[in-house]
């Protein structure tokens, strides 16, 4: 597991640890002079799900090994959407997290806003899709796996927009810094 | 003999996260876990994804001396 930032020379920083997420070095490592944007998506640990009042902690487990590769497999798939990406930072969190503790965290940085807002919500769409890890939640009345899971998919299905939040790949380029976007 | 790896929901019905299994297919090995661990795991093990040395894997998949087969149920990371 990588805590400390990448070399300069490298353009994704890719880890799955079980410290504290490096949310404010992964801003710094991502501004580039190329790039006029950089935006990040941090995932905290809830105090409530459907069902389930006052949740205190979420243990994350993982199937460490292959945690990694499947985020570089996301990583990839966002450049080739984004050719313009500077930068890329996909880091899941494991092990026992309290309500406020960030769980995963996504930055990317591109020279425009708008493929920075859509590069960064298509990783965290594709992650929660892409990569095994489940969490298992105590609350006030007890104790229980995360609601809403899903099928992990395909390594093939990672490059084909799995969460179906963005337009094909050919309707990518001539939207760059002119729109909004679709996410949100 | 393969090596199975059990996660979340799966390894609680199981009751471990790591076992051996000799069977010659990912078919095989999974009803031989389940005459193992019970009906809980089964019913888990047939809503989950199956992996052969992280690779997607189908019931006739075979299985070889050191193969990593890992029972995946629903992902829920994030």
């Amino acid at each position: 597991m990588i805590r400390v930032m990448p070399g300069s020379s490298l353009r994704d920083w890719i880890t799955c640890t079980d410290a504290p997420l490096p949310v404010a070095d992964a801003l710094t490592w991502c501004v580039l002079p190329s790039c006029g944007a950089v935006v990040s998506f941090v995932g905290t640990v809830r105090d409530h799900a459907e069902g389930r009042d006052d949740v205190v902690a979420v243990e994350y487990e993982a199937y460490e090994e292959q945690v990694e590769p499947r985020l570089a497999t996301v990583a990839a798939a966002a450049r080739t959407r984004w050719p313009d990406i500077g930068r890329l930072v996909l880091v899941h969190r494991v092990g026992r997290l309290l309500v406020g503790d960030a769980s995963v965290l996504v930055v990317a940085s591109t020279p425009h806003r708008a493929e920075a807002f859509e590069a960064a919500r298509f990783c965290i769409d594709t992650i929660k899709q892409a990569v095994p890890v489940w969490k298992r939640e105590t609350w006030a009345d007890g104790v229980g796996w995360g609601l809403g899971a899903r099928q992990i998919i395909g390594a093939d299905d990672i490059h084909h927009d799995p969460a179906g939040t963005h337009p094909p790949d050919g309707a990518r380029t001539t939207a760059a810094g002119t729109g909004p976007g679709t996410a949100g | 003999m393969a090596h199975l790896r059990l996660f979340g929901p799966a390894a609680e019905a199981a009751g471990t996260r790591h076992d051996t299994i000799d069977e010659p297919t990912v078919g095989a090995a999974l009803r031989a876990a389940t005459t193992r661990y019970g009906q809980a795991f089964a019913a888990i093990a047939a809503a989950s994804q199956v992996w052969v040395n992280g690779e997607q894997a189908i019931p006739s998949t075979p299985l070889g001396d050191g193969d990593e087969l890992a029972v995946l149920p629903p992902v829920s990371g994030g």
